[in-house]
């Protein structure tokens, strides 16, 4: 089953580290990161660029409004998404407590929902609907 | 039961072998049978072996995946199981291995457990049951708390996914996680040692088990929450459950638990209408219960009860096996029926033991004798929140044409149910009443 991993982080903890902190912590993170591929429980990942670096989209009187910076005001800021293939909930937050990130900011574990039945009905609707207009 | 073997994970690992799709196929399904029969001894040895739910999991998935692969080419072992241990160990020496840049704890772990090949080797058929009885002790330690044991279990040694469990229960998948993590935390803080009882301390752990195994078949018989009376998987969990621990631990109470949960079962056909109603027992049609569940469940208690060692679950199986024994239910033996509830509220005193002799003895002797019972428990004030305590109060009641009285009853019940069914089922009692 597919779980989707947010990474959080207080903005600046990772810049303020010393390089030797900073250069231990990522060697950590990346060879736990080869340990899940190993593994096959990595599907997908991507580090993110410091929430300074957002746009955010909304929707506002009828046009897109953007706006600088993240969507949450929070305190920790996501600082990089894990999508894991695992058993279940509980081999999830097996394999997401060891990453060393744990140690740098909280974690969301999130299971993927699955839309194939969504995506199924609104494929016939669609079709149908092209029927319909043709 | 849905098992966590991924056949999606292996059959991609065997993508590109030179082998034949259809000895692929063959070898996948093979595997898939030993998981299914195997697993829990599988698992159980590797948590021996390795000291660490978490490390023989994943042992075990990776031993399953080398094997869909070794055999394809170099053809099935003698002895599949066998074959699964080792590759599992290794796997998990091999995986400390790489993990011990973080911890150096996992390296002295992986010395430690390459130094075991030479004497430990791999058990033998009388030893793997062994672990399996060692893996059910663990998870039903009294340490632990009784909703961690549960779940524990259910994951560990019945091999259910954390999101099945949690929706047999009707709770989150996190909230159910969360109770496995502390109970895994538990063991380890408190160092519970992986082993099974000595004969002192066995009576005692023994009870703790058998009621993690009640537990889990009541969720599932008689759900205490939710849109259906029976959640029958758990059922069908526990029972499984409990014909592994008999086979491992043939002491009478567990061939009475046993007997008490098939001939409760049983009647699983007859207890809900199509509608998803209630039926009760004096008005099932017993030509759906099930015959040979019966046959096991009465063989069972005769066992348990020629033993002369029962307890309470035994005298609650006797029950049953008084009410399946009945062709209808004007044929019940209420009278044994009464006399073994006033066994039981000496073996396990409990309010709920009173009430149900209660209600026995209002079969037996009249409803008077049994309103009069059931007033005084509900004064004594420890059954004030039980839902078929005023349910029961409401039907003597009824019998005896308190009309008012019945409407009182029926109403204190319905705030105190929480089960769909049970509501409908009240609700439909007070409007035949009123009418």
């Amino acid at each position: 089953m597919k779980y989707v991993c947010l990474g959080y982080i207080e903005p600046g903890k990772f810049e303020n580290m010393s390089e030797t902190e900073r250069n231990a912590m990522l060697d950590e993170c990346f060879t736990y990161d080869d340990v899940l591929r190993e593994n096959g429980y990595f599907t997908a990942g991507e580090a993110l660029q410091s929430a300074g670096t957002a746009a955010t989209l909304r929707w506002k009187h009828g046009k897109v409004s953007v706006t600088d910076g993240p969507y949450a005001e929070t305190k920790e800021q996501l600082g990089g998404i894990l999508v894991l293939e695992a058993r279940d909930l509980n081999h999830a937050i097996q394999l997401i407590s060891k990453h060393p990130g744990v140690k740098a900011g909280p974690w969301e574990i999130r299971p993927a929902a699955d839309l194939t039945g969504m995506v199924r009905e609104s494929e016939q609707r669609r079709a149908k609907a092209k029927r319909q207009t043709s | 039961m849905g098992p966590r073997f991924d056949l999606m994970k292996v059959a991609l690992a065997c993508l590109g072998s030179p082998v034949s799709e259809g000895r692929t196929q063959e070898i996948l399904q093979l595997l898939d049978s030993i998981y299914r029969a195997e697993s829990g001894r599988i698992l159980a040895t590797l948590i021996h072996l390795l000291g660490d739910f978490e490390l023989a999991e994943d042992a075990m998935q990776d031993a399953f995946i080398a094997a869909a692969e070794q055999w394809q080419r170099d053809g099935v072992p003698q002895n599949p199981r066998a074959y699964l241990v080792s590759m599992g160990r290794f796997k998990a020496i091999d995986s400390l291995r790489r993990r011990a840049r973080f911890d150096p704890f996992d390296e002295r772990t992986a010395k430690q457990l390459e130094a075991q090949s030479g004497s430990i080797g791999v058990p033998e058929e009388a030893c793997i049951e062994d672990e399996r009885l060692r893996l059910i002790f663990t998870c039903c330690h009294p340490a632990l708390a009784p909703e961690g044991r549960v779940a524990l279990t259910l994951r560990e040694v019945c091999g259910l996914a954390t999101e099945e469990i949690a929706r047999a229960f009707l709770i989150s998948p996190a909230t159910l996680a969360q109770r496995i993590v502390r109970a895994k935390a538990r063991i380890r803080e408190l160092r519970i040692p992986y082993e099974v009882p000595s004969p002192s301390e066995l009576p005692l752990r023994l009870n703790t088990v058998l009621q993690v195994i009640y537990l889990v078949f009541n969720e599932g018989y008689y759900a205490s929450c939710g849109v259906s009376v029976t959640r029958t998987d758990l059922a069908v969990e526990a029972i499984r459950l409990g014909k592994v621990l008999k086979h491992l631990m043939p002491e009478p109470e567990v061939a009475g638990l046993l007997g008490l949960m098939l001939l409760q079962n049983s009647r699983h056909t007859a207890r809900t209408s199509s509608g998803g109603d209630l039926i009760l027992l004096e008005d099932q049609d017993r030509s759906l219960w099930n015959r040979d569940e019966i046959v096991e469940g009465l063989s069972l208690v005769e066992q348990a009860l020629t033993s002369r060692r029962f307890g309470p679950y035994t005298l609650q199986a006797a029950i049953a096996a008084l009410h399946s024994e009945a062709p209808n239910a004007a044929a019940t033996d209420w009278a044994q029926i009464a006399a073994l509830y006033r066994v039981l509220a000496r073996a396990a005193p409990s309010p709920i033991v009173d009430l149900n002799r209660a209600v026995a003895i209002a079969m037996h002797q009249g409803p008077e004798a049994g309103l009069l019972l059931i007033d005084a428990l509900l004064a004594r004030g420890e059954l004030a929140d039980y839902h078929l305590a005023h349910a029961a109060r409401a039907d003597l009641c009824r019998r005896l044409g308190k009309t008012a009285e019945a409407l009182a009853s029926y109403d204190k019940a319905l705030t105190l149910t929480r089960q769909e069914p049970e509501r409908r089922f009240l609700q439909n009692r007070m409007r035949e009443l009123k009418n």
